[in-house]
């Protein structure tokens, strides 16, 4: 948007936004004249010798000394990650317990990634129910919820404040049927969700194990248990994914295309991606209720992205199904695996027709992967998609560098670096668990890549650092609709490769474009 | 679940939205239905308020839109001073959802001289919770002072478990401070189960600024040199440069702009606020306490204004100059007189295209009340507005503003909002982001009236002409005619 046209003042012709306006001269001067008459600046040298100073190693040392706070954090707490497993079940409203702020910030969050409605309630406590407990709170949040809303289900969640007060979900819902909140038989599976434990991702996993769990064991004391009577079916979890809305229509292609006999458990790829065509859908798609139910009988679960169901797969491995846990497969060996654990567990051969679509992303890496080789990698996300995008990057030719993790542990640790180990390219690269993006920034500065990968908030790196951003992760608020296009099997590895590329092209025309300086290599073939 | 108005046929405007209301709060539990008639109502013109109890606890499980006392601290008051740092102090979710989505513009480099756009936080564990936060905070604090040695100050923005775990961050901070040399670190009790809104939040740190920043500098020598056109803008918020488009106004006028509260403002500017001779108020709700205050102590006084649309512009420019002398009276009107051309063009170039339109508001803060000017300058009308944490004294406010028969709707559920606007058929809705898709899905144009949709400004003349360009662009967007396929459209 910059543009270098005389100054001019306001007009209705060509009307001047927050892009332009602040660069007329009116303003520079009116900025200039506050800053030194008001703001008691910090002289600008001084401003230039910090800033030089945080480039340098001696500053990463101390940045990397932190223990206490923590500086541009990629992680969300858990009540955002079971909101996220909660709506991919069918008429389900998302309630959580505790304060309300909260929920209006979950909200927000959602819609600004999905550019979708994120339909969601708040038991609403204040500081009377901090002293006595948010009882009452339940029993007429759940009253209300389930006349407004007519729901199908109510999964609850909680906040930190209900956590810290102690408040007891299970005894509270139980209390709330009693009163006549909600029908003796309606369904309310719940998950104690606190933010100071985990991330979003525990979360998610709290809330599927709770949704589970709830069905299979007898909701919560009123039904008997189900018994287990296995069928020929395999069950599948995404995990927290923000691009839940192109992978769990490819995965269903694909498993289609198999013919393979499934069962997804959270398909929230219609609820967060509704049609404007007049009618307002708070509830649409998603899980069956009775499907719940079913999916004990699955001779198996999947989970694509493991670090987002480690307590669910347990859960379900003691009820007597298979496991298999993947890593958000992105890319061509990922999805091989995946394809070939799915036919192993369920007998169908992998058809030709995927074997083709294999073909021609190999066919795709073949034909552009001399832009990627060699190139210089960091990045950072969700410890699953971190993962997924470092094999893909391995497979490229490319080197990640820096691997971050700001909710990895570990686990994720062994893991990230047991990939870079396997491959020549992993040799350079090195695995953060648990920091943030002010250590990045310092990573970055002290040893450069060529480019970083990673969610919306990456662009204040690039900003400072210069190093180009392809934008991969969650959330995205600044790009729209990369959510529908699936990361996932080998037409989303298309997709991966095809956004690493236009970055790889634009960067190259960006550093060749000054006419007779670099343009001999502003090349019209690439 | 589409309404139809039951008893045969209300013929007046006010009859329609008296049986809308009705008919909206039979869904409700008779408990909650009792409890929400009294914030919706109809203003009745000649009523010193709008009808509505304002102010009062959201019911649980109703989908409020409003948020909590943090988001009214660090996210509106404090955030946007620049060259101190924000701690969110607690877990991790607030800071991270509130993280630069609030578009405080400011002017600095930041993580070197300026902050807002950073996201601090002590991201508790559970050890914490057990053990208490105090040592990580004074610990944090250390780091911070260590990393960003041109800090000008530290607030600490309390979330929900510090107040509950008991913390004693008053004594983490003043303990800090000290060490530091006496650096202003503001311990802020903004937990966000305080009060019923995001409103308490503004209290609580209008109240923090009070104590721990003008308090401490009643003391202390302060060389700066004072003029007779000395004024501080409170409560402009700075969203996409609203507080840049509203200062040049002043200073063009002949008033000397002391400090921004808190839009692109500096602690340096917090401080000499209590030099001005008037403080000028945009966001009554967020700021009137410190407002209020520094009459009381200083006595300064106050005006409220109105920098949306040129009609409550002008009038507002004429209302601050009269707290001066002739030479900002005339400064004031040679302002009024140098952008009406320009005004006029704007409004000559999208009166027609708005003509007539119907609006309905839900929105926080001022909005509610103030924009309904700006959109009267373009021939639209306002036929229902809301607050989301507004007080009595807002809904009185409001009457100077609203027709009657207007649907007032306090402290609006997602299902009664909803109902309101499928049977009001607006031609344009303005509230915020988790409103903006549920609408749009019905096929009613939206703008963010936070955010300004993420364009802006809209306050002062240059806004105007945004403001206007941006409303056109919604309500008159050729996709609003797609949205019913074509062998479904009834003929």
């Amino acid at each position: 948007m910059e543009r270098t046209e005389k100054a001019k003042s306001q007009n209705a012709d060509n009307v001047l936004d927050h892009f332009n306006l602040f660069r007329q001269p009116q303003y520079l001067e009116m900025f200039e004249k506050k800053k030194c008459e008001f703001e008691n600046p910090v002289p600008a040298e001084e401003v230039e010798k910090i800033r030089e100073w945080t480039k340098s190693w001696e500053y990463r040392e101390k940045n990397f000394a932190r223990e206490a706070i923590s500086i541009n954090p990629s992680k969300a707490c858990q009540p955002l990650g079971a909101i996220f497993a909660a709506v991919g079940f069918e008429g389900t409203l998302p309630f959580v317990h505790g304060s309300q702020g909260c929920v209006a910030y979950f909200r927000s969050h959602f819609s600004r990634h999905f550019k979708e409605p994120s339909s969601c309630v708040s038991s609403s406590m204040t500081e009377d129910a901090a002293v006595f407990g948010g009882l009452n709170n339940m029993i007429d949040g759940l009253a209300n919820s389930f006349s407004l809303y007519k729901p199908k289900m109510i999964a609850v969640s909680t906040t930190c404040m209900a956590e810290v007060i102690g408040d007891d979900l299970n005894a509270f819902i139980k209390n709330a049927r009693d009163k006549g909140s909600i029908p003796q038989d309606f369904d309310v599976p719940f998950a104690h969700t606190p933010s100071f434990v985990g991330s979003h991702i525990t979360g998610y996993d709290n809330m599927m194990k709770g949704i589970l769990s709830y069905f299979w064991d007898g909701k919560a004391g009123t039904v008997p248990p189900l018994e287990r009577k296995p069928v020929d079916r395999i069950n599948i979890i995404g995990g927290f994914d923000p691009y839940t809305v192109g992978n769990m229509r490819e995965l269903k292609r694909m498993l289609s295309l198999m013919g393979v006999n499934y069962l997804i458990l959270s398909d929230n790829s219609d609820v967060w991606d509704t049609p404007t065509d007049g009618t307002f859908r708070m509830y649409d798609g998603g899980t069956k209720l009775t499907e719940i139910s079913d999916a004990i009988h699955s001779k198996a679960t999947v989970s694509i992205q493991g670090f987002c169901t480690e307590k669910t797969i347990s859960y379900i491995n003691e009820k007597g199904q298979q496991t298999a846990v993947f890593h958000c497969p992105i890319g061509v060996r990922a999805t091989d695996a995946f394809l070939m654990e799915i036919s192993k567990l369920t007998g169908k051969p992998i058809p030709e027709e995927l074997e083709k679509e294999r073909g021609r992303l190999v066919d795709a890496i073949a034909d552009s992967n001399a832009h990627i080789h060699g190139k210089r990698f960091a990045l950072f996300g969700d410890p699953d998609m971190t993962l997924g995008l470092t094999g893909f990057l391995l497979e490229l030719g490319a080197e990640p560098i820096h691997v971050l993790c700001t909710n990895g542990g570990k686990e994720w640790e062994e893991k990230a670096k047991t990939l870079l180990e396997a491959s020549p390219f992993g040799k350079n690269g090195s695995v953060y668990a648990g920091k943030d993006l002010w250590h990045m920034r310092s990573l970055l500065f002290t040893e450069p890549v060529d480019f970083l990968i990673g969610n919306t908030y990456a662009k204040y790196l690039e900003r400072d650092t210069g190093t180009p951003l392809i934008r991969i992760g969650f959330p995205i608020f600044d790009r729209h609709h990369h959510h529908r296009y699936p990361i996932w099997g080998y037409q989303g590895g298309l997709n991966v490769l095809v956004w690493i590329l236009n970055k790889i092209f634009d960067e190259m025309d960006k550093n060749t474009i000054v006419p007779a300086k670099s343009d001999y290599s502003y090349d019209i073939i690439r | 679940m589409s309404l139809t108005i039951e008893n045969a046929q209300p013929v007046t405007l006010k009859e329609k939205n008296k049986a809308l209301i009705k008919e909206v709060l039979q869904v409700y539990p008779e408990k909650a239905a009792k409890k929400r008639e009294k914030h919706l109502n109809l203003y009745e013109a000649g009523k010193t308020d709008c009808g509505v109890k304002s102010n009062i606890k959201s019911l649980p499980g109703v989908m409020t839109i409003r948020g909590c006392a943090y988001a009214g601290s660090k996210g509106v008051v404090w955030g946007p001073i620049k060259d101190m740092i924000h701690i969110s102090h607690g877990p991790v979710g607030c800071g991270q959802y509130s993280w630069a989505s609030r578009r405080n513009y400011y002017i600095g480099t930041t993580g070197v001289d300026t902050f807002v756009t950073m996201q601090f936080t002590t991201d508790f564990q559970e050890k914490d919770i057990v053990f208490g936060g105090d040592k990580k905070l004074a610990k944090a604090l250390e780091e911070l002072q260590e990393l960003f040695p041109l800090n000008k100050g530290i607030t600490i923005q309390s979330e929900c478990p510090i107040g509950l775990i008991g913390d004693d961050i008053e004594a983490v901070a003043k303990a800090k401070s000290k060490d530091f040399g006496g650096k202003t670190i503001v311990p802020v009790r903004c937990e966000g189960f305080r009060g019923v809104s995001q409103s308490l939040g503004h209290h609580i740190a209008n109240d923090s600024i009070r104590d721990w920043v003008l308090e401490k500098m009643a003391g202390k020598k302060e060389e700066f040199v004072t003029t007779p056109y000395d004024v501080a803008i409170i409560g402009d918020y700075n969203i996409g440069g609203d507080a840049w488009a509203s200062r040049i106004l002043l200073e063009e006028m002949g008033l000397r702009v002391v400090a921004q509260w808190s839009g692109d403002g500096s602690l340096k500017e917090l401080e000499r606020t209590p030099k001005v001779k008037l403080n000028i108020l945009h966001c009554y709700r967020s700021m009137n306490y410190i407002s209020r205050y520094m009459e009381e102590k200083f006595g300064i006084p106050w005006v409220e204004y109105n920098f949306f649309g040129p009609t409550k512009i002008a009038e507002s420019l004429r209302k601050i100059a009269s707290f001066f002398d002739d030479k900002i009276k005339e400064g004031a009107e040679k302002v009024i007189a140098k952008y009406q051309p320009m005004v006029d063009a704007v409004i000559a170039k999208y009166r027609p295209r708005l003509e007539g339109k119907k609006v309905m508001l839900f929105v926080g803060g001022l909005r509610p009340r103030h924009v309904i000017g700006a959109y009267e300058d373009l021939g639209m009308e306002v036929i229902g507005t809301g607050y989301e944490f507004g007080h009595n004294d807002d809904y009185q406010r409001t009457t100077h503003y609203v027709k009657d028969g207007t649907l007032i709707y306090d402290d609006v559920t997602g299902f009664e909002f909803e109902k309101f606007v499928e049977a009001l058929q607006p031609d344009l809705v303005g509230s915020g982001i988790k409103e903006k898709y549920v609408f749009q899905k019905m096929g009613f144009p939206f703008r963010q009236m936070h955010s300004w949709d993420y364009s802006g400004p809209y306050h002062g003349y240059d806004g105007f002409a945004i403001f206007a360009r941006d409303m056109d662009m919604a309500i008159n967007s050729p996709v609003w005619k797609m949205t019913a396929a074509p062998w479904k459209t009834k003929q």
